[in-house]
């Protein structure tokens, strides 16, 4: 009998894209901002990638066989998490560093909330702030054979100059995969090409950043100032990496563009009024908790029931 | 064990109806002041000597508080009692006066203190509500002590004050701040259930351990100790939707019958 006598149910038209297909997108995507770090931080950072992904896989994994669940190991969204992780992290911090934020990041902050696409946080920007509250002297020391003193957004924040040419490209202080805006852009391009992430939380997310820039930042439109906030921190990282997690961002379009906004003005303020120079890591897992009343607000209507209120 | 025994009200207080794993109650001065192993003893011996006072005190007055001023009533007992425990720690445990600092007068509205009295003070005689006053005080105690132990330990790498861990140990500070507190009492409760649900799985009697009314405090909507306010507030809604079929017979609004929660807090 031919397969076309063949009788099933529906859905008869599968999509090739999977969960792993599109994780493993975005490992590749995260490839040169990783290349980087290594290449500008040494073998000290791709031995902190190692066991930071090692210890995310491991954690989920020895979860799942405890638990007696379904191993979901398969679906690279833990490798994921462990390489934005240590992206996240500076390539000084010492080896348990990044066990102890895997194993947060993954237990904590997603199993423990029912796996993949029930966690209501970014792991990896959990595990990252869980970390920057608990060692903020390991956590924000930048200092490595490579670079000495601050990170271009501290020199910043004092009102010292900054090498743009150096931000563009990275060759600065800072976490590992933060540094380069170039490598995040170019694996963003892709993600974007292959129609994973779109421009749409990512782009109001920045342009709303720069509006508040020119409008709170002391320097009115100073382009110098601006592509210096752009290109320092991790705001690329965020805006196109962590930002557009599908499982913490708004499902609404409408949602989209108000969560880029709201990021926008969160990293603005605490960038431009908080103590601390960087801002990108609350701003995200601040706008994640708001998620739900986004989309609560921006629900569409069906077709017919627009004059009906709710 | 017989019922408001006194080795029943102590067990009961200290497992069976844990204030701060089982019921839930009092969780500000548990979250906010447990950031030492010292501090939770202090607050948990505080809070017990203001529960079994006013508890007994309560006891012995609840024939003579009329039921509809009784919350204001017990109010004054309570606030009378926590104003000379504060002077007194003022005077004699000035350290633990400080570190202590506002939670000992927001123990007034500390909801162990207030629900033990509305609960079972009430309605009890004075010797088993002084006994309930001290296994649920006892019980508080327990638990501040241990969750201020683990955050000392994990948070500055020591338990009362004494350095436990090898000097290689880095302080995970987060444990000493205020999501610290949400992550032990998270994980000890989970423990705890744990436990209980293994137990109850392998056929050992868990009733010693159970929650006081055999029925789980998450749910306690249709049999629980809560039972009266929903039949309060049942009654309540149904008044308010027959007066509002009087006035409007066309369209009733979507009445939220009988689902009002006990507020804690």
């Amino acid at each position: 009998m031919s397969d076309l006598m063949k009788v099933s149910s529906n859905p008869h038209v599968r999509s090739r894209v999977t969960t792993s297909n599109i994780m493993l997108a975005v490992v590749i995507a995260l490839l040169p901002a990783a290349g980087f770090g290594i290449y500008n931080f040494g073998l000290d950072a791709l031995i902190l990638i190692f066991i930071t992904v090692a210890s995310c896989v491991l954690t989920e994994l020895i979860y799942e066989k405890a638990m007696k669940k379904k191993v979901t190991i398969g679906d690279f969204s833990a490798v994921v998490t462990g390489l934005l992780l240590a992206l996240n992290l500076p390539s000084t911090a010492p080896w348990w560093i990044g066990v102890i934020g895997g194993v947060f990041a993954i237990l904590v902050v997603k199993m423990l909330f029912g796996g993949l696409g029930q966690n209501f946080m970014n792991p990896a920007l959990g595990a990252r702030c869980f970390l920057l509250i608990s060692y903020t002297s390991i956590m924000c020391n930048f200092e490595c054979d490579a670079y000495t003193g601050a990170t271009p957004l501290a020199s910043l924040k004092a009102g010292e100059s900054v090498n743009l040419l150096d931000m563009v490209i990275g060759r600065t202080g800072g976490t590992i995969g933060e540094t380069s805006m170039i490598a995040i852009v170019l694996g963003a391009c892709l993600l974007i090409l292959l129609g994973i992430i779109d421009l749409r939380i990512p782009g109001s997310y920045i342009v709303t950043f720069v509006l508040f820039l020119i409008l709170f930042g002391g320097h009115g439109f100073d382009p110098a100032f601006i592509t210096a906030h752009l290109a320092g921190g991790g705001l690329m990282l965020g805006a196109f990496f962590m930002a557009t997690d599908y499982v913490t961002r708004p499902v609404t379009k409408r949602g989209q563009y108000l969560y880029g906004v709201v990021l926008g003005l969160l990293t603005g303020i605490f960038r431009i009024f908080a103590p601390s120079a960087e801002g990108v890591s609350y701003a995200i897992i601040l706008g994640n908790l708001l998620v739900p009343l986004m989309e609560k607000i921006t629900m569409p209507k069906a077709f017919g029931k627009g004059g009906e209120r709710a | 064990m017989k019922q408001n025994s006194i080795s029943e009200r102590l067990i009961n207080g200290l497992i069976k109806e844990n204030p701060t794993f089982v019921l839930m109650l009092g969780m500000c001065p548990t979250l906010a002041v447990t950031t030492s192993a010292v501090n939770g003893l202090g607050m948990g011996l505080t809070t017990m000597v203001v529960l079994a006072l006013s508890n007994m005190f309560i006891s012995l007055l609840r024939k003579v508080i009329p039921d509809k001023v009784r919350i204001p009533a017990f109010i004054v007992v309570i606030a009378s009692f926590v104003t000379v425990v504060e002077l007194l720690l003022k005077a004699f445990i000035p350290f633990l006066y400080a570190a202590l600092g506002l939670y000992i007068p927001l123990i007034v509205v500390n909801c162990i203190i207030l629900g033990r009295a509305e609960a079972y003070a009430s309605k009890n005689d004075v010797v088993s509500s002084l006994f309930d006053g001290i296994g649920m005080g006892l019980g508080f105690t327990c638990a501040l002590t241990i969750i201020g132990a683990v955050r000392e330990l994990l948070g500055a790498g020591q338990v009362f004050g004494m350095n436990v861990m090898p000097a290689s140990y880095v302080p995970c500070s987060i444990f000493v701040l205020a999501p610290g507190a949400f992550f032990v009492l998270a994980v000890l409760t989970a423990i705890q259930n744990k436990v209980k649900l293994e137990g109850e799985r392998k056929g050992k009697d868990m009733s010693k351990i159970q929650s006081g009314c055999n029925s789980d405090c998450m749910n306690c909507k249709e049999s629980g100790c809560s039972r009266r306010m929903i039949d309060v507030s049942c009654a309540k809604a149904k008044e308010d939707l027959e007066v509002i079929e009087i006035t409007e017979e066309n369209d009733i609004p979507d009445v939220n019958t009988g689902k009002e929660e006990k507020n804690d807090d």
